[in-house]
Order: structure tokens, then C-alpha cells, then sequence
């Protein structure tokens, strides 16, 4: 549904000028929540105001839909962006215009009949739970409310994809979550393609079928949700996950206090009906291996279960080894960390 | 009181010159915002734009806005009297003030209404970008109805302002309030003319600011 081909920005002049992205390729499928994650001044405003050309990219294409919108003149750039909705971190809704004038602002602009707006803007209103709101400012409302508001009038021109720029970052924890799900209705609903960009792992965990890590301007890990936060392979990606469970000092502080010649720290991580099952309590009673918990997780990812625990094992080494053999003959995925 | 002699007022002259006041104020400021407008969003636009073509044009148009500011409005009305007589075919009267009013005060209010739309949130006019806006719907459509407040506090000062440049333009014979404090009251020295031409406009600014404040107060959403 989007595809970014070879995708670079630089900004300022060809003397002096900061690459803000560099030769990005991206695809996401139809149907799709696909997340960007990264620090502030990674790139992610860049690449998500790249998709519907609110930034010309210096080089590269931008596919939405099967159309390549680089190559399009301004009148049917216009056209193709009805068809991409966009929110936004402040929300940028019209102080002027009501609730209702809001939602109805871009069937405004390609003159649809006032019965079909009216029509339209009622289902929407019901949509995002603010019926009884409609004739208020935005001024009037909160920032939760604000954002549906934004979300309504992103979905008034039935768009094929959904962009949101850090749409929830200013909002309180709750509101937050209720955004989310509110996200995670429409996803379904119309089975709409969003792509979100953040920078907190808690938002991509919630939603996210897959995730891009992007880091000074190129992306440097890519996969599904469970694979990326369960086993992340770059630096960047682990702070970002340690920051979400426990701290990383809390880790190493763990890992050094067991420290004796007797054991052995694995981490252990249960995907889905695992999760529940209490493999690791038969597989220890049979070997006889005796453990610690340094640290641990019981969690979702979107709606699959999961459990991340950092085990200490202690015992004789080959019963130790057998534990873990025996953990992996259950698909258990074990990590050696010593 | 103060040895006043208000009998003296020749109360028919001084209400022609209050309606000619308002006539020269009403069609010089309908003028000017016709005028100035579509200027000021001009100057906005072509300002931030990406091409070059257009940024050219802003300081082109920069220029002569800042040269026609920077004249003392009595200048320009002599300087215009030349061109007066070729719109109207007189130099004076109330017809004639109307050039030099508004150009004088055009360029003055296109700065206001750009500065008006300087305000309006760049983050709203992304998303109507992003919703596939046109420049000209941008303007109508979110530039205009969010800088209203802006808008009418800049008609407010843009009228009272007007309100002294035709006390000016009635001293070359353009009639008026201004006009008729000046020549009895400095010519004649008849104070009790001046004093009620001048309480006159005073009232009028008061009551037009009055206005003013009211809209804004009304328009204001945050
Ligand atoms: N309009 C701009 N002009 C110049 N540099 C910019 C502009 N927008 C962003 N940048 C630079 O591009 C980089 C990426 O910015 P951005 O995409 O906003 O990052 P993020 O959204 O991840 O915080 C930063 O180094 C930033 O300073
Ligand atoms: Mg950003």
C-alpha cells in the first residue's frame, strides 16, 4: 500500500545541507499498523511527512496505492492526498470551526453536497464517541478529544491510509491508551492501513503489527512486533525496550550479583499460549535444576501473550545444560547470557 | 464657562462636515480593505513560498508597500493631487481626498493582514495541505477564518488611523471635521468650533474602537 524506494531528504543548501534521511526503503502491506520508532531527530517527522510529500523528498520515490506521488504535478497531488489521512502530535484543528465544521472541513473541498456531509459527519461523530460535542470549538475540548476529532476528520475522505505523527505523545497515559484503541477499531473496521511514527516502544507493543527502527536517518532494524521486541538485534532498539520493562541498570545489577561459578543466567522468552503453561516448572522438577528470577515480564504484544524471564540456574553444569536442552525441545527460545 | 460661547456654532455647518467626515472615512476604508487585503495575503503567501519566481515578487511588492509607509501622509497627498484630478477631474472636496487616503492607507493595512496571517498556526495549514487543500482554498477556507480575530483588531487600527488622515486631507480642502477645527480654530480663532469639531472625532474613534473590540471579542475561539 506504501513504498518508499531509495528515499532521501537533505535540508538547507547543496553547500551546507543535513541529511534527514538517507535511501530508505519501506513497504507496508494493506491492512496493515506498521510503526517507526526512534530518538528525537532520528528522522521519523521526515520520512511520515515524506509519504504524503508535505516534505518533497530530495531523491527517491514515495508509492501509495500502486501511484508513484513524486511523479505527480500539484493538481493531481491534491487529488491523491484526499485519499491519505493525516494526524497529527497537536492535533491542527481549525480554533474557527467547530467540531462538526472540523470533520466536515475536507469534504468541503471537493464540494460534496451539504446532506451527504451532514450524513458522513453524523456516522463519524458516532465513530469517535463525540456526538454530544459537535458544536463546540476545539478550545472547548480535551486533548483526548481533540485527537478524535483529528481522527474523524482524517477518516471523512475515506482514506486508504492513515499517517499519524506522533499522535499520541501529547496526550496523559489513558488517553493515550483509549486513542489506541480507538487506532486499533478503525485498523479493523476498514481494515484501513495506518503507519505511526513514535517514540515510545509501549505505543508500537499496543498496536503495531510491524516496526521499523530508525536511527540518524536510516532504518536499522525492520520485522514483525514479537520479533523486534523480543529479540532485538540493535543497540538502539534494546534502549528503547529496556526503557519500556525494567532499566538497563537494573539488568546488569542482576546480572552481577549471581555471578558464581555454579550457574548460569538465561533468558527465557514464551510466545502465545506458552505464555500461560508452566513448562519451566515441570522441565526444573525433572532435572532437579534450582532457579532464581532476575527478572521478568508477563505481557501482550497487540493481543498475543507473551513472558520474558531472566533466570538464574543453579546445579551441577550437565543439569543445567539438560534444563536448557529441554526448554528448547519445547520451543522455548533460551538465551545464554554468561 | 472658561469665556465659551458655544451659541456661536453654526450647528448645520458642523453637521455637513460630520457627515462628509464620515463619507470620506466610510468610502476611503471600504477602499482600503478591498485594496489591502487581497495585498496583505498576497504578501503572506509569496513571502513563504518555495519558488523563487515568487519570493522575488514578495520584495518586489515589500518595497513599494515600505516606500508608500514611509511617506508622511500630507506629502503624499499633495504629491497625488495631479492623479486625483485625472480619476475624479477635481483636486479637493471629498471625492478628491479619497486617492491619497487610500493609498496612503492600503499598504498600511496589507502589513497588518499579513501579520494577522503570520499567526494563524503553520500546523493547520499543514493538515489542510495534507487533506489536498489548493493555495486558494487554504486562504478562504483557514488562513481568513483563523486570523478574523487579527483581521478586525487590524480594521479597527486602520480606521482610526483613517480617521486623522481625513482631519489631514481636510486642511488641503478636502472638508470635514478636521477641516473645519482648522480653519476656526487656527485661522479664526474660534475655539468653540475647534473644541466641538475635535470632541466630534473623539467620540468617533472611541465608538469605532468600541466596535472593533467587540468583534474581535466575538470572533476570538482560543
Ligand atoms: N525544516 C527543516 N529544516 C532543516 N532541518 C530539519 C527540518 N526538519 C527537520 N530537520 C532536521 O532533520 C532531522 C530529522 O528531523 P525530524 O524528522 O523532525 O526528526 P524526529 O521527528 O525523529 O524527531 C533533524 O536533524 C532535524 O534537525
Ligand atoms: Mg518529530
Amino acid at each position: 500500500m506504501i513504498e518508499l524506494k531509495q528515499l532521501t531528504k537533505k535540508y538547507g543548501t547543496k553547500k551546507k545541507s543535513t541529511t534527514a534521511l538517507s535511501e530508505i526503503d519501506l513497504q507496508v502491506g494493506k491492512g496493515e499498523i506498521f510503526g517507526v520508532i526512534g530518538h528525537s531527530g532520528a528522522g521519523k517527522s521526515t520520512l511520515i511527512r515524506c509519504i504524503n510529500l508535505l516534505e518533497r523528498p530530495t531523491s527517491g520515490e514515495v508509492w501509495v496505492n500502486g501511484v508513484n506521488l513524486t511523479a505527480l504535478g500539484k493538481g493531481d497531488l491534491q487529488k491523491h492526498r484526499r485519499k491519505i489521512g493525516m494526524i497529527f502530535q497537536h492535533f491542527n484543528l481549525l480554533s474557527s470551526a467547530t467540531v462538526y465544521d472540523n470533520i466536515a472541513f475536507p469534504l468541503t473541498l471537493t464540494n460534496t453536497p451539504k446532506a451527504d456531509i451532514k450524513k458522513k459527519v453524523s456516522d463519524l461523530l458516532a465513530l469517535v464517541g463525540l456526538e454530544d460535542h459537535k458544536n463546540k470549538y476545539p478550545a472547548q475540548l480535551s486533548g483526548g478529544q481533540k485527537q478524535r476529532v483529528g481522527i474523524a476528520r482524517a477518516l471523512a475522505s475515506d482514506p486508504d491510509v492513515l499517517l499519524c505523527d506522533e499522535a499520541t505523545s501529547a496526550l496523559d497515559p489513558q488517553t493515550t491508551d483509549s486513542i489506541l484503541r480507538l487506532l486499533l477499531d478503525i485498523n479493523k473496521k476498514f481494515n484501513l492501513t495506518i503507519m505511526l511514527i513514535t517514540h515510545e516502544m509501549h505505543v508500537i507493543q499496543s498496536v503495531c503489527d510491524r516496526v521499523a527502527v530508525i536511527h540518524a536517518g536510516g532504518i536499522v532494524e525492520e520485522g514483525p512486533v514479537t520479533e523486534v521486541f523480543l529479540k532485538p538485534k540493535h543497540q538502539v532498539t534494546r534502549e528503547f525496550i529496556n526503557r519500556e520493562t525494567t532499566g538497563a541498570d537494573a539488568l546488569k545489577l542482576a546480572l552481577s550479583t549471581t555471578n558464581s561459578e555454579s550457574s548460569k543466567q538465561v533468558k527465557i522468552t514464551f510466545l502465545g499460549a506458552q505464555t500461560y503453561d508452566s513448562l519451566l516448572s515441570q522441565i526444573v522438577r525433572e532435572t532437579g535444576v534450582n532457579f532464581a528470577i532476575l527478572q521478568g515480564t508477563i505481557s501482550t504484544i497487540k493481543d498475543m501473550p507473551y513472558g520474558q524471564l531472566l533466570v538464574s540456574f543453579e546445579g551441577e553444569a550437565s543439569n543445567i545444560n539438560r534444563t536448557i536442552t529441554l526448554l528448547k525441545e519445547r520451543n522455548l527460545d533460551v538465551e545464554v547470557m554468561n | 464657562m472658561w469665556g465659551l460661547d458655544f451659541s456661536m456654532v453654526d450647528w448645520e455647518e458642523m453637521s455637513q462636515a460630520a457627515i462628509d467626515t464620515l463619507k470620506m472615512l466610510g468610502a476611503s476604508a471600504l477602499l482600503t480593505f478591498i485594496i489591502g487585503l487581497p495585498l496583505g495575503v498576497l504578501l503572506f503567501i509569496t513571502a513563504r513560498s518555495n519558488s523563487a519566481l515568487l519570493r522575488f515578487i514578495y520584495r518586489i511588492l515589500s518595497f513599494i508597500v515600505n516606500i508608500l509607509r514611509s511617506v508622511p501622509f500630507v506629502i503624499l497627498i499633495v504629491a497625488l493631487i495631479p492623479i486625483t484630478r485625472a480619476i475624479f477631474g477635481v483636486s479637493i472636496g471629498v471625492e478628491g481626498t479619497i486617492p491619497p487616503l487610500v493609498i496612503g492607507a492600503a499598504p498600511f493595512f496589507a502589513r497588518l493582514v499579513e501579520t494577522a496571517l503570520r499567526e494563524v498556526d503553520r500546523g493547520v495549514i499543514e493538515a489542510a495541505t495534507s487533506m489536498g487543500a489548493s493555495t486558494f482554498q487554504i486562504i478562504r477556507k483557514v488562513l481568513l477564518p483563523e486570523s478574523m480575530p487579527g483581521l478586525i483588531a487590524g480594521m479597527t487600527i486602520t480606521v482610526v488611523t483613517l480617521v486623522s488622515y481625513t482631519a489631514m486631507a481636510g486642511m488641503v480642502g478636502g472638508g470635514g471635521l478636521g477641516d473645519l477645527a482648522i480653519r476656526y480654530g487656527y485661522q479664526r480663532y474660534e475655539k468653540e468650533v475647534m473644541i466641538v469639531a475635535v470632541i466630534l472625532m473623539i467620540v468617533l474613534v472611541q465608538l469605532l474602537q468600541m466596535i472593533g473590540d467587540r468583534l474581535v471579542a466575538h470572533f476570538t475561539r482560543k
